[in-house]
């Protein structure tokens, strides 16, 4: 039988998305791809990660190797420039020519540039490939402001690449009154441009740009309203206009506006031409999405085939729902179904919190049974069920506010609405993946983890937005099928933390291989090793370095330190309740020097010093601990600092002494290695200047002793901590705290700190409190035992390590040159210090 | 009879230097080389000290343990993991390290470097 040859004219995200989805279903057609770019399909979608954490293989969809393992044979470099539609022959660049059964166009689209005068100058700059990327990067090092024409999508993209690339001032210029004007509102694009100011960009609205002002160089830009501002670099990134010059060329039929006019079977006006992505022109609209682009992608494969197999073409393209969710500059974006409605032809609920710089909208229908659409500006953490409610028609709430302000009062099940969904509910829009796919993979082919979903279904692999909804699909259906939903450490043991914690206790073993050969199986991995060293340490608080525990340890706690780009190391000495004599900082400052470190005050005031070798660590340490200092634990898994304010001492505000209160805090617990790290603070008014709430455990002052809050964090995060006791005296606030943490210690998941524990648990603050001042357990007398021991068995282990030639001979880089430092170690100088490399990823 | 290879056997260090489940880096030909001390499994493995994926000088002093039956190594900075098998990125990415066969004899390390 004749084997088809499909040629792809275009090597994008669309154009690899046909080839990958072609292949899944069949390998009975040859493939041949003509990419115009360099390099094999990356993902365009986060290219401003480009230059804040990723690499080129980072972003790229596949490596060339897939390519010839799939059997496609693929041109870079190479863009078809003709095609003999007659003859059925494409010719390309370097003077290929080639024949074809289909024709696959997914040749994308280009930056729109509007006609202002001056565009031509050096400094302004489009963005759309890591070409355009990577000039931007080699011009920013002598621009100071910059400016994006363009407030959409792609405009606020870039804006931020001028952000990561060090500019000191950045500006957005938008021609429409608001921002993002196909995605939110006036109301939704005032409180995103008040975000972004936060971010120091400036956003203009309403602004047309008149002339690009400079010699050959950028150097202002000149507006309709005759106003005019100064900056030496500029994207434009006004929109996109449509790849379709190889298709005039060929006399395929084209827009007016530009475009390849295709079908609902995406065929151009030669049925044997498709084309796909942004552009093609189905229903006089363009698709600048990636999720359109995609699903255009699963047509024509699923044509092809059925054509091959002489079935009738079974999917159509029949337009796409526009609805987004997007994260851009950290601000959550989303709009769904139709985000504008207005009354009369709707009611509108909105919900908006300048201080937070949220903004919701949702338009119901005038009966107030059915979700039209809406906007989330700053917390789209709804989005996903919206859009479901939305677009599948579910009834709503008696209050439907309650669908963008929570639930307020009662009690709530997360998973419960999306348990009532319908199968047929799409849950990943990227790949099509609906709520049936997904519950068939859990319950016929067993697949139980996040991970293989991904691989089955490729749920999650396109934007990610979906991916919370997956997870909770995967727990509600599990616990709805009666399967036990267990929170194993790994593949080598399996238990829960808590399991393992008793049983490593009861059994009494004190090392990690002991642990696994009695309770385990295989040779350990990343995962459950620090788990169980932690384990161990919470259990015994022996030295981490012994017995063999050494190798158990997660990497900071194998060096006693913290690890740091270009591979040296950081140093942070304890400093209880942030008191320290002049003597010490003299110390300290002698240290720095004679080890040429990089110092710096911490957020938990203290003074980390960086830029250490490994092999000067143990001499650091020496010189530090004969001043008096021990080891801050900032490497650890354990108590860190607990701050304070000043108080009665100098205070006139205080009502109690803080900083005391906080130093004898700081050494009762110091050492104490937990599930997660450990923050406390200790403020001697109400004022609160010790941040105590934002802590695992704070202690605030009141006239009559103490008030005690737990479970509260900083972080991406932030939570504020819960009053657990109120007015209580010293000695019972130790007692409490003791308590709280052993059982913290004995019952949380690895890594888990303490406000996730305290969501996690059943019954919530009002069970913590029956357990740790009401004894409903009957655990407290223990609960203090245990810590005791603990606090009873502690060392400065790094006192230890310094005074212990077997741990001491492991802190050097080479073991065949123990003096030689790591040559590849580079600290250059910055503001009078010095500083590690930046990542040295190789382009 | 002897088996003709185009392997060079440099010595590293004494067996004793390398503690038990854990890494070192020795420096090999003006190359940095981690070898791994696999008492668990009772081998012995080598390869390069760079992660691929942000040029850190850092495997030898990451954790060892298996992913099914297979050997690995997890990178400290962002937890990577190659097999130290083969060398493939076992965490879904298209990296892959170099590894070199070890023997120890007499108490002493030695890495095999292929002559070409």
């Amino acid at each position: 039988m004749k084997k088809y040859r499909i040629v792809v004219v275009g090597n994008g995200m669309v154009g690899y998305k046909f080839c990958e989805k072609l292949l899944a279903k069949t390998k009975d057609f040859e493939l041949v791809v003509f990419g115009e770019e360099p390099r094999v399909a990356y993902d365009r979608v986060h290219l401003s990660a480009y230059f804040a954490e990723k690499s080129i293989e980072e972003l790229t969809l596949a490596p060339i190797s897939w390519y010839q393992e799939n059997g496609i044979t693929l041109y870079l470099s190479d863009p078809v420039t003709n095609i003999d539609r007659e003859q059925k022959k494409v010719y390309s660049h370097h003077g290929l020519e080639l024949t074809y059964d289909f024709l696959v166009m997914a040749t994308g689209s280009a930056p729109f540039v509007p006609e202002i005068p001056g565009v031509e100058k050096d400094g302004v700059f489009v963005y759309r490939t890591i070409e355009d990327l990577d000039m931007m990067k080699d011009y920013a090092g002598k621009a100071t402001k910059g400016a994006v024409i363009g407030g959409g999508l792609l405009g606020l993209e870039a804006a931020k690449a001028l952000l990561d690339l060090g500019l000191k001032e950045t500006h957005v210029i938008e021609f429409a009154p608001r921002l993002m004007p196909r995605q939110i509102d006036q109301a939704g694009s005032d409180i995103l441009a008040a975000k972004l100011l936060e971010l120091n960009i400036k956003t203009h609205c309403n602004k047309n740009t008149k002339e690009i002002l400079g010699e050959n160089t950028i150097q202002g830009m000149a507006f309709a309203d005759d106003e005019k501002l100064e900056v030496d670099m500029l994207v434009i990134s006004a929109g996109i206009k449509p790849r379709d010059e190889l298709a005039r060329l060929a006399e395929l039929e084209v827009g007016i506006r530009g475009g390849i006019v295709v079908n609902d079977h995406l065929q151009t006006s030669d049925p044997e031409i498709f084309a796909i992505g942004e552009c093609a022109l189905h229903q006089k609209a363009i698709y600048g999405l990636l999720a359109p682009g995609y699903e255009m992608a699963e047509v024509v494969a699923s044509y092809l085939v059925n054509l091959k197999e002489e079935l009738a073409p079974a999917k159509k393209f029949t337009g796409f729902d526009m609805s987004t969710k997007l994260k851009l500059l950290g601000v959550d974006v989303a709009s769904f179904g139709n985000a504008f409605a207005q009354e009369p032809d709707c009611q509108t609920i909105t919900f908006e919190n300048r201080a937070k710089g949220i903004y919701k909208r949702i338009n119901i229908s005038l009966d107030k049974k059915r979700l039209l659409g809406g906007i989330l500006v700053g917390d789209a953490s709804q989005y996903n069920m919206l859009l479901q409610t939305a677009n599948n028609n579910i009834v709503l709430p008696p209050d439907p506010e309650d669908l963008i302000l929570g639930s307020r009062g009662g009690e709530s099940d997360a998973g419960s609405g999306l348990m009532s969904l319908p199968d047929e509910a799409l849950i990943c829009s990227c790949e099509a993946v609906t709520k049936g796919d997904i519950i068939h993979q859990i319950t016929e082919n067993k697949t139980f983890s996040l991970d293989d979903i991904k691989k089955s279904t490729k749920a999650c692999t396109g934007c990610g937005g979906c991916t919370p909804m997956v997870k909770d699909l995967i727990q509600c259906t599990m616990k709805a099928q009666g399967i036990l939903v267990r929170n194993v450490l790994c593949e080598h043991f399996s238990y829960t933390r808590q399991e393992l914690f008793d049983l490593v206790k009861i059994k009494g073993i004190k090392s990690y291989d002991g642990v696994l050969d009695e309770l385990g199986h295989g040779d350990g991995c990343e995962t459950c090793k620090p788990a169980v060293a932690s384990i161990l340490a919470s259990l015994w608080n022996e030295n981490v370095l012994e017995k063999g525990r050494a190798t158990a340890q997660d990497s900071n706690d194998r060096y006693l330190a913290n690890i740091q780009r270009g591979g040296t190391y950081s140093v942070v000495p304890r400093i209880p309740g942030g008191e320290i004599t002049p003597e010490k900082l003299i110390v300290i400052g002698q240290v720095a020097q004679k080890y040429g470190l990089y110092t710096k005050i911490t957020g938990g005031q203290r003074i980390d010093l960086f830029g250490a070798h490994m092999s000067d660590l143990p001499k650091i340490w020496e010189e530090l601990i004969d001043a008096g200092f021990e080891s801050g634990h900032a490497y650890g898994k354990s108590l860190r600092t607990v701050k304070s304010c000043v108080g009665t001492t100098w205070c006139r505000f205080g009502v109690q002494d803080a900083v005391s209160f906080a130093i004898e805090v700081e050494n009762r617990y110091k050492g104490l290695r937990s599930p997660h790290k450990l923050k406390s603070a200790v403020s001697g008014c109400i004022r609160e200047c010790a941040e105590a709430q934002s802590k695992d455990f704070g202690i605030i002052a009141t006239e009559k002793g103490w008030n005690l809050y737990v479970c509260g964090n900083g972080g991406s995060k932030p939570r504020h901590a819960e009053l657990l006791a109120t007015d209580v005296d010293s000695e019972t606030c130790l007692k409490l705290i003791d308590r709280f943490l052993m059982f913290y210690i004995k019952t949380a998941e690895p890594l888990q700190r303490t406000a996730p524990w305290l969501d996690k648990m059943e019954g919530g603050l009002a069970y913590l409190k029956s357990v740790i001042l009401d004894d409903a357990l009957g655990i407290c007398n223990e609960l203090e035992q245990e810590i005791q021991v603990l606090i009873n068995n502690y060392k400065c282990e790094w006192k230890e390590a310094v005074e212990t030639p077997e741990i001491r001979k492991r802190f050097s880089h080479f073991v065949n040159a123990p003096e030689e430092k790591d040559p590849t170690v580079e600290l250059v100088p910055f503001r009078d210090q010095i500083k590690a490399k930046d990542w040295n990823v190789l382009a | 009879m002897e088996i003709l290879e185009d392997i060079k056997w440099i010595k590293a260090c004494s067996a004793d230097d390398i503690p038990e489940n854990e890494g070192v880096c020795a420096y090999i030909n003006g190359e940095q080389i981690a070898i791994y001390n696999f008492k668990r499994r009772g081998e012995w493995f080598a390869t390069q000290n760079l992660c691929p994926h942000k040029q850190q000088m850092a495997l030898s002093r990451g954790m060892i343990g298996s992913q099914g039956s297979e050997p690995k190594v997890a990178c400290p900075f962002h937890k990577k993991t190659f097999s130290l098998e083969t060398g493939q990125c076992l965490s879904g990415e298209d990296y892959k390290i170099q590894t070199y066969p070890v023997k120890v004899s007499n108490g002493e390390v030695f890495v095999g470097i292929s002559e070409f």
